[in-house]
């Protein structure tokens, strides 16, 4: 529902980060980690991301999304495992409060510029 | 050519929510963001948790909404300082940013305060991922929305410091399993305090007030 506000600061970013001395500059890629955990729905992101960047350097740029696992660590027993679905009981010691080490990554790792 | 960037998306109100929690640590306030579905009864629940919180402990709130004042105007009548934001002017966000926070807690006289507690917009998934700044999150499920919710919403409920399991006067009429209720939040979150409370009948209040004057003590 927030992937619009989301898809702006990605262009922003984005934008921000291509060389002022490249002219007419044309984003191909644009390289994302997003944690599974992060309420962030691609489809709808990708829709907004194409609204938002017509006629900008990232008109037609691909989002290439590598999807983050959601790994955690007991804190009673300090078992670490990768959590799929929503139940972060600790397979170990079903007892520990966990610390979420990754899964909640919104970021931006690279664009890639055209040759021409 | 590929350049390299490695940052986070959501950096700006990362940012903001560091200045604001500085902010706020600077005037000795602690800062609950409270959050839940639309009519779990966030606001209901805050009317008597302050009538229950002063004159002791200060009370203020900031209260989200995409429009009309009309839960400003209920927590108001509780006498506590309230600011409301409406969000349909910036857009209609499903979510309060850090930003926003910044410019409503900028309208009240923080060091008169001990408490400020900022009743987010009614969502269960976007607000989760918006740091404002806070101490602590606290989510509100009501009976009425079924035991799976936290299942469907884990980081709501994964990112929530306490629970509060409200509308439990409405037990009787529904087919609701509580203690599954229960179970799921802690599936979700190990070890998190779940208060089962009504906000109607004011039953459930004590451990619920316990823990937040902790916080604000501690
Ligand atoms: N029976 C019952 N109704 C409640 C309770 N808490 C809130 N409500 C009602 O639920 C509706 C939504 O409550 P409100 O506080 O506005 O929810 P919010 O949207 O989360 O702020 C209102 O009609 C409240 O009177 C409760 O504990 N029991
Ligand atoms: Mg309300
Ligand atoms: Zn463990």
């Amino acid at each position: 529902m927030h992937e619009m506000g989301i898809a702006q600061q990605m262009v922003n970013i984005a934008l921000e980060s291509i060389p002022r001395d490249i002219v007419n500059p044309r984003v191909e890629n644009l390289n994302l980690r997003i944690g599974k955990l992060a309420a962030v729905v691609e489809d709808s992101l990708k829709f907004c991301f194409e609204i938002i960047t017509k006629g900008t350097p990232l008109d037609g740029a691909t989002l290439l999304i590598e999807s983050v696992p959601v790994k955690v660590r007991c804190r009673a027993c300090f078992h670490g495992w990768e959590v799929e679905g929503p139940v972060f009981t600790c397979p170990a010691c079903k007892d520990g409060a966990v610390d979420i080490l990754s899964g909640r990554e919104l970021e931006i790792s690279s664009i890639e510029l055209a040759d021409d | 050519m590929e350049i390299n960037i490695q940052r986070k998306v959501l950096e700006a109100n990362e940012t903001q929510a560091d200045r604001n929690r500085k902010y706020f640590s600077e005037r000795k306030v602690f800062v609950l963001n409270m959050m839940s579905s639309p009519g779990s009864g966030k606001t209901e629940t805050l009317s008597i948790t302050i009538k229950r919180l002063m004159p002791h402990i200060r009370v203020g709130i900031i209260v989200g909404d995409i429009c009309t004042r009309n839960d400003a105007d209920r927590l108001g009548a509780t006498g506590a300082p309230v600011v409301q934001i409406n969000t349909d002017q910036f857009g209609g966000d499903c979510h309060l940013a850090a930003h926003l926070i910044d410019r409503a807690a900028r309208e009240m006289d923080l060091d008169s305060l001990d408490l400020l507690i900022v009743e987010n917009i009614g969502n269960l998934v976007c607000p989760a991922e918006f740091d404002i700044g806070e101490n602590a999150k606290a989510v509100v499920l009501s009976v009425t929305e079924g035991e799976d919710k936290p299942l469907k919403y884990p980081l709501m409920f994964q990112v929530a410091d306490v629970a509060l399991l409200n509308k439990i006067d409405l037990l009787p009429y529904l087919d609701v399993d509580l203690n599954l209720a229960v179970d799921n939040i802690q599936k979700v979150h190990p070890k998190i305090p779940v208060f089962k409370i009504s906000a109607k009948t004011q039953e459930g209040f004590e451990g619920w007030i316990g823990w937040l004057k902790g916080c604000v003590n501690g």
